[in-house]
């Protein structure tokens, strides 16, 4: 990379102070005014709207294989799921997941 | 306080589980990032001053790519853009509790932080504020002093994480092992369905645009399949 380091600390700090912003956007903004239903309504799906489509790239398309479907990722995908249902644990399934992960990638891999 | 010491060790027991998440994802941005030709001050500004992987990634991946820095600064922002949608959720929440302590929830607002919070408060409606504020401050803790020590291990010991391993795939696992419990009711699911559909469909835009759309486009869905069942609950 080309950068002078004045470069490089623009971006940590615009990125940083920029993030900061974000975060703080709507607990600093709204405080403690009560927002109306129908808003409220929306909020209650953030995480379940926002976290599938981050991780749904991730697990068809990994990076790691140049983009290309794997074997060992969507076992291992498919296997979280099937263990968080049984076990409604996210200590277990966080490890199940990485057991059945890396399993896959020594058998398969 | 006794109440609020048992929310805080409640929330440091869930935020555990995400450690074995945070070590590998910290670490493998520690190695990136010093090959990328960052100095430990430098990889250590971003995790501090940032504290969002996905999005330190992103930044550190135009680098390389010698991206202009304002475009640079554009992209890896809009990776961020999710956590003003997390400030909105945890609002109505946490929006009593005093300003400083506002802007400190903010700084360590991350996605197993959000996560793990929200689900919490949904199930046990009857928390108070401070009690949320702990619990929220409780599962940080194990996770953010990690997120530190772990991108400075891995920029410091750097070669050493053998390569080829699948790292990767560790954030995927722990956001299925946090949506899961989430998908308690149809409008849930809808919500997540269409989350998913919309990310793909919307996959040509630049800068994660596609994953903003698709958010809002769930929540919209979410929100109106509760509307409809409650209709039909109320006739």
């Amino acid at each position: 990379m080309s950068f002078t380091t004045a470069q490089i600390w623009t971006i940590i700090i615009g990125l940083g102070l920029g993030s900061y912003l974000l975060r703080l956007s709507f607990l600093g903004i709204v405080g403690n005014r009560d927002l109306p239903e129908w808003v409220l309504r929306h909020l209650r799906y953030t995480a379940v709207a926002v976290m599938p489509g981050m991780i749904t790239p991730l697990i068809l398309f990994p990076q790691a294989t140049g983009g290309s479907l794997d074997a060992v990722r969507l076992g291992a995908a498919v296997a979280t799921i099937a263990i968080s249902l049984w076990t409604r644990n996210a200590t277990l399934t966080i490890f199940g997941g990485a057991a059945v992960l890396f399993a896959l990638h020594f058998t398969l891999g | 306080m006794m109440a609020l010491t048992r929310e805080y060790w409640q929330g440091v027991r869930d935020g555990m589980p995400f450690v074995l998440v945070i070590i590998p994802f910290g670490a493998v941005f520690g190695v990136v990032a010093t090959e990328a030709g960052l100095n430990l001050a430098q990889v250590m500004g971003f995790t501090v001053l940032v504290i969002a992987g996905a999005a330190q990634f992103v930044a550190v991946q135009m680098m390389v790519e010698n991206a202009p820095v304002l475009i640079v600064l554009a992209a890896s922002l809009a990776v961020n853009l999710r956590m003003a949608m997390y400030s909105a959720s945890l609002a109505p929440h946490l929006g009593k509790i005093s300003w400083w302590k506002r802007g400190m929830v903010s700084y360590f607002m991350v996605d197993q932080a959000y996560a793990a919070s929200i689900l919490k408060y949904e199930n046990t409606p009857d928390m108070l504020p401070s009690q949320k504020l702990a619990y929220y401050m409780g599962v940080v803790t194990p996770i953010c002093p990690l997120w530190y020590v772990s991108t400075w291990a891995g920029a410091v010991l750097g070669t050493a994480v053998p390569a080829g391993l699948p790292i990767d795939f560790a954030v995927p696992i722990t956001f299925l092992a946090l949506i899961v419990p989430m998908l308690r009711s149809a409008a849930h699911v809808v919500a997540a369905l269409v989350s998913i559909i919309g990310v793909l469909v919307f996959s040509f835009l630049p800068f994660n645009l596609g994953l903003l759309i698709a958010a809002l486009l769930a929540m919209m869905a979410g929100a109106e399949v509760e509307r409809r069942m409650a209709i039909k609950r109320a006739a």
